[in-house]
Parts: structure tokens; sequence; C-alpha cells
């Protein structure tokens, strides 16, 4: 089978410190790295290459540095990635990212199964795996934990909600994307990061995709960003010493005066 | 086309023919944004053989009309179905404003149809605002594991589209005598095909589902090992609260992924939380920075997590837990 992986290049989050004056990250020398939420999804690619026998493209969009991104999951076990990189691009927001990602995918004359991150650590959004499998009119299972069986033309997943795990039966071609619970990605090997290294990874722009320029970048955005700012009111924590039996109890009670005082019982 | 589009509509959620809280919260958005804009506020409604009582709630909680769109193939969320009635409604009606929960429907459905409709989506808002005049909707969503706000608007394009996350309003309340439309359409057959089909559903054995609970108490690794799990199952019990869990702890094999609250877990908003020996990392406040009360018991105090807290315990958890449970059930505010 042809198998898709998207995979976005992020700010690596957990590098990152906060400054405690302004509550504002300090970004500076933050390294990038693959969207951590990605990685479940190349490891459920490759646990399917080696039990059914696939082909696995990672495609990414980004900056020109986004390539890194790319070479990192073929250093996994990625056959092959394709980098979607314009100045065109820029300013994209979830619509625009969907129906780009959506061309290319058509580009490489689509996959029997594409598979998404849960969502981005930086947009945080969630929207792009969905956004394009309907750009490309595909049938979409979100939060999927468990990939239980692929047949001829169908596929099984069992898809993490609010109050416990759906099965579903979908017919491919189709777009999952998966939660952490699918698999535990693996580390690159030796030989991967030597593939990794010489990999050929076309970049593929504006002109190489079938996309109205009107629809794609900041101008084909319908959301605008207007304002940023901090939130108002930055917590004060009313510090509770309990460091011995008696200081318990006596935090206990200030604990449970907090929580009528603020209607929480 | 956008000159035309007209009226504030939110996406109710049933499950298992009733709504869900959600829906009703979904409502204390819409009454206000609708009543700022001077506008009609509907209630769309997808599922199979609703019940009437709760539609009526609909109406009685601010909803002037309610469209329930019902079918036997409606009865289970499915993207397919769920998107083509969804975009029949906005072809025939043409709102200005949809919003949803951000819940695993809602942020699966909204972006399925915000692709085809042209339309632009904001996901998991916690401030709604709208501009009288011009209709245009603000959403506001935090970014960056919550540590700033971003502000997002849709300028030129119909509907607006918005998830919101659950319990960041509360739900409406119903108003004696208060009636509306309510309007119950079986759709064509055309609408309601799917290449996915569901073969079944696994309860999770929890009785407090993390996302919808008010209050949730969290287990760090400071609980020392599995077998210590019931003095933090405990307080949950007694306080009716959710079980939520830290990486490190489903990592260890502790509690299962379901309870894991963080950026590769749950996104929770509780009236509540309360974290036991969690260290506060920035992979988990993203998780539960938005909860608006918190508390946090952990035996360092430049732990993390007090950064975020409203009532910090410095203290062992093992003491603690217990000198709460005593103390709350003595004043007979805890069960057990
Ligand atoms: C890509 C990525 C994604 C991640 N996603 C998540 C996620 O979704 N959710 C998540 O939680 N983490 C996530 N993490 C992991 C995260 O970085 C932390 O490792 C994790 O949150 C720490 O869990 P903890 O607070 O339970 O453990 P620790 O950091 O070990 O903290 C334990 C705390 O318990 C305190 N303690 C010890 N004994 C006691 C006692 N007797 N009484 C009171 N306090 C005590 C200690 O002082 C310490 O502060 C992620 C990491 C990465 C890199
Ligand atoms: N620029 C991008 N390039 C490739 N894949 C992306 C990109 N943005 C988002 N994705 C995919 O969509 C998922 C959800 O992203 P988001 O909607 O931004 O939270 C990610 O986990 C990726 O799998």
């Amino acid at each position: 089978m042809r198998i898709i992986v998207l995979v976005k290049q992020v700010p690596e989050t957990g590098a990152v410190k906060m400054d405690e004056e302004t509550g504002t990250m300090v970004r500076a020398g933050v390294e990038a790295i693959v969207n951590p939420l990605d990685l479940y999804a190349v490891e459920a690619a490759l646990a399917l290459k080696e039990t059914q026998g696939a082909e696995v493209t990672a495609v990414s969009m980004g900056p020109p540095a986004a390539a890194k991104a790319l070479r990192e999951v073929i250093a996994m076990g990625v056959d092959a990635g394709v980098l979607v990189s314009d100045s065109a691009f820029a300013g994209s927001d979830t619509w625009a990212t969907g129906y780009t990602l959506a061309a290319a995918v058509r580009r490489l004359k689509g996959a029997d199964l594409i598979l998404c991150g849960e969502r981005a650590t930086d947009g945080d959004t969630g929207q792009v795996g969905p956004q394009t499998a309907s750009f490309l009119d595909l049938p979409v299972a979100t939060y999927v934990s468990s990939i239980d069986a692929v047949t001829t033309g169908h596929i099984r997943v069992s898809r993490l909600v609010e109050e416990g795990y759906e099965g579903l039966d979908i017919s491919l071609p189709a777009l999952i994307t998966v939660v952490k619970e699918v698999a535990e990605p693996r580390l690159p090997t030796l030989g991967g990061k030597k593939r990794a290294r010489n990999a050929d990874i076309p970049v593929w722009t504006a002109d190489d995709l079938d996309v109205d320029p009107g629809r794609i970048g900041l101008d084909g955005s319908p959301t605008r960003v207007v304002k940023i700012f901090r939130p108002q009111v930055a917590r004060k924590a009313e510090m509770i010493r309990a460091e011995d039996e008696s200081e318990a109890a006596a935090a206990a009670g200030r604990v449970v005066e907090f929580m009528t005082d603020r209607g929480l019982l | 086309m956008s000159a035309e589009a007209a009226g504030i509509w939110i996406l109710a959620e049933s499950s298992s023919s009733a709504l869900t809280r959600v829906s009703f919260e979904l409502l204390t958005r819409g009454v206000e944004l609708a009543a700022k804009r001077s506008a009609q506020l509907t209630a769309l409604v997808i599922g199979h053989d609703l019940d009437k009582a709760g539609l009526n709630r609909l109406t009685a909680c601010g909803a002037d009309r309610v469209i329930a769109v019902e079918a036997p193939a409606l009865e289970h969320f499915l993207v397919e179905p769920y998107a083509a009635v969804m975009l029949k409604m906005i072809e025939k009606h043409r709102p200005e404003v949809i919003i949803a929960g951000a819940t695993s429907l809602g942020r699966t459905l909204m972006p399925y149809v915000a692709a085809k409709a042209d339309a632009g989506l904001t996901a998991d808002c916690t401030i709604l605002d709208i501009d009288r005049d011009t209709g245009n909707l603000l959403q506001t969503r935090p970014a960056i594991g919550g540590n700033i706000l971003a502000t997002i608007k849709t300028p030129r394009h119909r509907p607006q589209m918005a998830t919101v996350r659950p319990h960041s309003a509360p739900p409406a309340e119903p108003r004696e005598g208060r009636t509306g439309e309510i309007i119950r359409i079986s759709p064509p057959d055309e609408l309601l095909s799917s290449r996915m089909r569901r073969t079944g559903f696994k309860r999770e054995e929890s009785d407090h589902p993390l996302q919808d609970a008010e209050t949730v108490v969290v287990v760090g690794r400071g609980i020392g090992r599995k077998e210590n799990i019931p003095v933090a199952a405990e307080l949950a019990d007694a306080l009716g609260a959710a079980l939520g869990a830290t990486r490190d702890v489903v990592d260890r094999g502790w509690l299962s992924y379901p309870h894991q609250v963080g950026l590769s877990g749950k996104t929770i908003t509780p009236k509540l939380y309360i974290g036991l020996g969690v260290s506060g990392s920035i992979q988990h406040l993203a998780g539960m920075q938005t909860s608006q009360n918190i508390i946090a018991v952990n035996i360092d105090p430049d732990a993390q997590i007090f950064r975020v807290a409203d009532a910090a315990i410095v203290g062992d958890l093992f003491d603690v837990v217990p000198a709460l449970l005593a103390r709350a059930r003595a004043m007979g505010v805890a069960d057990g």
C-alpha cells in the first residue's frame, strides 16, 4: 500500500523557558523539531510498512529549513520526503494549509492512507488533518488510538472519544489522525541516518502544485490574527505550608475553606 | 456573499439521543452573541430519535429556533453524513456564525465542513465577542500552551466558525415559559452515505469522563508507585471528581492513557484541578493551565506547578490528602 504522512516542523517547546517578568516564552536559541505528536503517525506508518508492506512518503509544508524534519523521519525508516515550500505559502492558516497539502497529495497521485498527528504543538488546532481530508474528499477518523486490521480496501481502527473507544471500519483511501496511544516511536538507526543525509528531497513551490493563487498563504487564509496579549489575571498562589501532620491538618482546613469560598464543593 | 449571511447558530450535541452539557454552554455564548447582533439564535442538532424534552429545553434556554435533523444513519457521529447535512443547512440558511464544542465531534466535523464551506475556523476559543455593526466574530483562544491569548477574526468569509472549549462558559438555564420554533427534518438519502461504519463502542470504566468533569484530581509521579493510586482515587471519589494523570504516571503503567492530561494527552478545563505530586512541566501545563481553579500539593516549594496555582500546598501528599479527606468529610462536604 501507499502511505503519506504529513509532518510539521515546530519549535521545541520543551526547551522553552518562560520569562517570569513578562510571562512570555523565551524563544531565542530554540531548536526546531518534528512535531512530537507527528512521530506517532510516522511510527504507525512504519509499523504498517512492516506488517503489510508499504511505501511511506512524508510531506511537510514549511520554510526551507523544514527539510531537516523530513530527514529526521527518513532516518526512522520513511522512504521519501517532499518539502512544500514557497514564500507564497507564508502566513497560511489551517484552511490554506489543508488546501495546499491536499494539492501536494494530489501531485503524489494520492495514497491508500494518509496519516497526521493529532495536532501541532505550535498552532495547536488539530484542524489541518480533517481539512486536508475534506479538500481531498476522503473520509477521516480523528484521535485514532489503534489500527486494528487492514484488509483489501478497508482499515479498522479504534478512536478515543470522551466516553471510551469507538470502533470504525473505513474504506480506503482515507485520512486518519492518531493519538500517542497508537504506537511508541522508534529511534533513528545508523543506516537510516546515512540514508537521510543522502536523500534527495524535492521542493515543490506554488508553481508545481495545482493551486489557485488566491487561496494560498496569508491572502488565501480566511482567518486573521488581530491581537496577541497576555492573560490578565496572572494567578497568585496562596502558599500553604504543610510540612508535618499538624500543619497538614491546618492546611487541609484552609483548602476546604478555599474551595467553599469559591463554590467548588 | 457575506452581506446576506445572518443568524447565530450553535451545534448542539447528543449522546444516546440526550443533549450533552456542552450544548447548553454553547447556548450561553449564543444568547450573548445574538443579543449583541440583534440576530436570531438557532440550535442545530443532528442525531436520531431525539428526545422531545431535550429539544424543548434548547428553546427554554435561549434558542429561538431548533433545527433537528434526524435519521437512523445519524444515530452516531460519522463525519461524512454529518458534514453533508450541515453543509446543506448552511447553504439553505446562510448563518453568519456557527459555534460548536471543542469535543471529539466538534473538532472533527467543524474543520471538515469549514474546508468545503470556504469558511474560516478557529479552534478551542475561550472568549467570543461580536462586532455589533460588521458582525465580525472576535475569537480569542489560548496559544503556546496557554501562555498568551490570540484574538482572531474572519473578516471576509461567512459563516464564521469556531469551536469552544468545554467548561469555558456556564450552561444556560431554562427560563419559565420561554419557547421557540422546533423544526424536525428527515434528510434525503443522498446526504446519508458514508464510507465509514461504526463497528462498536467500548466504554471506559471511569464514571467521570475527564473532559466533562467539573473537578479533576491529577496524579503525578510523586504518588510513588502504582499501589498508592487508591490514595488519590479515594479523594477523587469523595469529591465526585475524575482522575487524571501526568505522562510519567501513564508511561509507568500506573494509570491508562485516557487519563493523561497535557500536550500528548487531553486538554481539560475543569472548575477545579487538584494536582498531587505533579511537577508542572510545560507539556503538562499545556493541558490544564486554563482550569478555573488550581490547587497543587507538592513537597518541593519551587515546583513549577505552583506558578499557575491558586492554592499551593507545600507538603507530602501522603499527609495532606488524608487530612483533606478527613476535614472535608467532617464538614459533610465530601462523600464517604
Ligand atoms: C513531546 C512531549 C510530550 C509530553 N506530553 C506530556 C503530557 O501530555 N502530559 C504530561 O503530564 N507530561 C507530558 N510530557 C512529560 C513532561 O515533560 C514531564 O516529564 C511530566 O509531566 C512530569 O510528570 P510528573 O509531574 O508526574 O513527574 P515529575 O516531574 O517527576 O514530578 C513529580 C513531582 O512530585 C513531587 N513529589 C514527590 N514526592 C511527593 C510527595 N510525597 N508529596 C508531594 N509531592 C511529591 C516532586 O517534588 C515533583 O515535583 C511530555 C514530554 C514531551 C517531551
Ligand atoms: N505545515 C504542515 N506540513 C505538514 N503537515 C502539517 C502541517 N501543518 C499541520 N500538519 C499536519 O496536521 C496535523 C495537525 O496540525 P494542526 O492543525 O496545525 O494542529 C499535524 O500533526 C500534521 O500531521
